[in-house]
């Protein structure tokens, strides 16, 4: 699996809307990165498979959401998208031109369409800069405005983040997390661009704050028409500002649909698992719902599992899904926006916590303790008092 | 008796910028085999009120009680509180590579923890019990993995480890500080699991601390709402997702997506929280409240029982009449229930059922 040429190739999400109406459209993307070989006298060399086959469209205007847990490859896949990562293989095509193999100075010009927001208001500010001058990075880079004009600029954006213009020549440490997302967000809408990508946005900040954060993003969207990405692994928040959303597990997409539908019909037994393992803010539903409860934690993206990736967690595995990759594709009936990547997809209704896989144990990982729902009971001794010792 | 009885904790802090009055008369009391959910947001209190009660603080001003087993831990001497921490009462923290030391085995961290405070245990015996911990909490291969460093595992491990090691003692109590914040849902969703069913097996009381409604709805069976030190509201938790009195209470909730579900806009409360150096005149709140008026920027509310019921407290001017409180929730945000009920249908939907 360490060839790079060996990349399977995943099916291309389906192309319905006109092209004019696609603003970014990535095809079997492949990132690889290479890892210090285990041994000194070996001459393989390892690679973490960071995004593997990676197709998707992103309409004009509207939000893609990018969901999965910690290292599926959501962040490397939007580093690659801006181009912050030479790709491995594929072909990324933003707003008409083939960006894939653009020199830094090519890029240039593009970035003033595609901007970041990062998730640490902390991390990505410079705390020896003050916020105008962070603000109006954008601007001398592309070589827009100076002077008067700029400041200017950069004051009419801080406004429309909800930032006080007069504040234009504090540090980023004389404001509070919320405020310096928004200087981020300021940062990111300076130069008016295309496509915005949002990593983790919010994830840092407190859920009164989240909530100002993720209005202002809605509206900043209404007036400029902007396009996002929005990637988070808090399922709730990307189920409120998604228009799609597009479940990542280990570097592949294993689910994509339109937000309602992916909530009301998850057809992956790994979205199926994790919507069921969001918490809900609701006793009731918390009470009532059966959770599935995954086994085991994410592999190791260097040697990834054999065929369906998510077969040694998965309580439907069978033997196909240890052998054969299955295919991104619609399925039981699903409309042409609906594409899982499974051999055995969810049915409406049914309850996968009940399911057994039914492959060996030595291809899946295996419940133990608790989680196993076998007898409880502290180890022995542990109960017992620490005077009682003598007479054992 | 309950298990623990915390009464007018007050925590403050000299900084070069003035008093931080960290806990402004926090009392709670849990019962063995029950859930406390302490909720709040950065700066409220919530962690600072339970590492002072067993010890962690220092530099600290503290006053009030806090009595384990009806004995002191405020005022009880180091060696005592040593023996409390660890044999009587277990805790898990946030960040679980910071809480586990990065220089010895998981294994020898979790048998050093019984050593510690049981001498008579031998090494090898020690090992064991860690052995059969590790196995109770789901590790995979636990006599293998005994012997790994915490940089091996991964962050849902090192957390059931963290588990593993704050239950090696049984203890009667477990203090849980945002215990999952770190971990993905799925990995969450499986150490909330453990906590529940070690609870139920061993009747382990837990105050678990967190800023996540969603945790707390699955978990706490007695909710107290923490902001700028004190407590808003305490009630149980039913009472504050469907009938809370406090505004900040439902101000936390009609912030969340998935409260009030497929909403074209979240509510979130206005400004931020304050500094608790210079802390607003009346109520703490006051500022950020849409139902202000003139005496809560002069007094501050005392916690008083909603509607009679000696189980829910808040701590507010608006009517403790349920329903005159509901006619007020009307005229300011338009709806009379805390949650409406097309918004739990559409937060039931939000379970996953597929």
């Amino acid at each position: 699996m360490s060839n790079q040429s060996e990349a399977p190739v995943a099916s291309l999400a389906t192309d319905h809307a006109a092209d004019g109406d696609v603003l970014l459209k990535v095809e079997n993307l492949v990132k690889y990165f290479p890892v210090a070989s285990t041994s000194l006298f070996s001459r393989r060399r390892d690679f973490v498979h960071a995004v593997e086959g990676v197709s998707l469209e992103v309409r004009r205007g509207q939000t893609l959401g990018l969901v999965g847990e910690t290292g599926c490859g959501k962040s490397t896949l939007a580093r690659c998208i801006m181009r912050l990562y030479d790709i491995t293989s594929g072909k990324i095509t933003f707003d008409g031109h083939d960006i894939t193999k653009l020199s830094r100075g090519r890029m240039r010009p593009l970035r003033r369409d595609m901007q970041m927001i990062f998730q640490d208001p902390y991390g990505s500010l410079n705390p020896r800069r003050r916020v105008g001058s962070i603000i109006g990075d954008p601007f001398a880079i592309q070589g827009i405005a100076d002077g008067a004009d700029r400041k200017k600029k950069v004051q009419e954006v801080m406004e429309l983040v909800g930032l006080n213009p007069e504040h234009y020549n504090r540090f980023p440490a004389e404001f509070s997390g919320g405020q310096r997302q928004r200087i981020g967000v300021a940062r990111a809408l300076a130069v008016r661009p295309k496509l915005i990508i949002c990593d983790e946005p919010v994830s840092a900040l407190d859920v009164s704050i989240q909530a100002q954060i993720i209005n202002l993003l809605a509206d900043l969207q209404q007036e400029f028409g902007l396009t996002y990405i929005f990637i988070a692994h808090d399922l709730s928040v990307v189920r409120h500002v998604s228009d799609r959303v597009a479940v990542m597990y280990l570097g592949q997409i294993s689910e994509s649909a339109p937000t309602r539908e992916l909530w009301h019909h998850p057809r992956h037994p790994y979205t199926d698992a994790l919507l069921s393992a969001v918490p809900v803010p609701n006793p009731e539903a918390a009470d009532q719902r059966e959770r599935i409860i995954l086994v085991g934690d994410v592999p190791s993206p260097v040697a990834p599992p054999s065929g369906c990736r998510f077969h040694p967690r998965c309580p439907k595995a069978a033997p196909t899904c240890v052998d054969t990759e299955p295919e991104l594709i619609a399925r039981l009936g699903d409309g042409p926006e609906h594409l899982t990547k499974c051999h055995f997809p969810v049915e409406d209704g049914e309850d996968i916590s009940l399911a057994k896989p039914t492959i060996g144990a030595e291809n899946r990982v295996v419940e133990t303790g608790i989680l196993a729902g076998g007898d409880v009971v502290l180890p022995e001794a542990l109960t017992a008092e620490a005077d009682t010792k003598e007479e054992a | 008796m309950a298990l623990l009885e915390v009464n007018d904790l007050r925590v403050s802090f000299r900084t070069p910028d003035g008093i931080v009055q960290a806990v402004r008369g926090l009392s709670f009391d849990v019962d063995t085999g029950k859930t406390l959910g302490i909720v709040g947001e950065s700066g409220s209190g919530k962690s600072v009120s339970t590492q002072t009660i067993m010890g962690l603080v220092r530099g600290a001003r503290v006053s009030g009680t806090a009595l384990f087993e009806g004995q002191d831990l405020l005022t009880m001497g180091s060696r005592d509180l040593q023996r409390v921490r660890g044999a009587e009462v277990g805790m898990i923290f946030q960040d679980p590579l910071s809480s586990l030391h990065p220089y010895y085995k998981v294994g020898w961290q979790i048998g050093e923890m019984i050593r510690q405070h049981d001498k008579s245990v031998s090494k090898s015996e020690a090992r064991k019990r860690a052995v059969d911990l590790l196995r109770l909490v789901g590790i995979p291969q636990p006599d293998r993995r005994v012997d790994d460093y915490p940089h091996q595992f991964s962050g849902g491990m090192r957390q059931r480890a963290m588990i593993a090691m704050a239950m090696a003692l049984n203890p009667k109590l477990l203090i849980a500080d945002e215990p999952t914040t770190a971990l993905d849902v799925t990995v969450q969703a499986q150490v909330l699991q453990v906590m529940k069913t070690l609870q139920e097996e061993f009747g382990t009381a837990i105050i678990m601390i967190t800023h996540d409604l969603g945790v707390i709805a699955d978990i706490a069976d007695e909710v107290i709402v923490m902001y700028a030190g004190a407590v808003m509201e305490r009630a149980g938790r039913r009472a504050i997702f469907y009938e809370n009195h406090h505004p900040y209470t439902e101000g936390l909730l009609q912030s969340l997506p998935g409260y009030g579900d497929d909403r074209e806009r979240l509510l979130p409360i206005p400004g931020s929280p304050p500094s608790l150096i210079n802390l607003p005149s009346g109520c703490p709140f006051h500022p950020r409240c849409p139902y202000v008026m003139d005496r809560c920027k002069t007094d501050v509310p005392e916690l008083a029982p909603v509607g009679g019921d000696v189980t829910h407290l808040s701590a507010c001017w608006l009517p403790h009449d349920m329903d005159a409180r509901n006619a007020r929730r009307k005229d300011v945000i338009g709806h009379a229930e805390p949650a409406p009920a097309e918004a739990l249908a559409g937060a039931e939907a939000a379970g996953g059922e597929a």
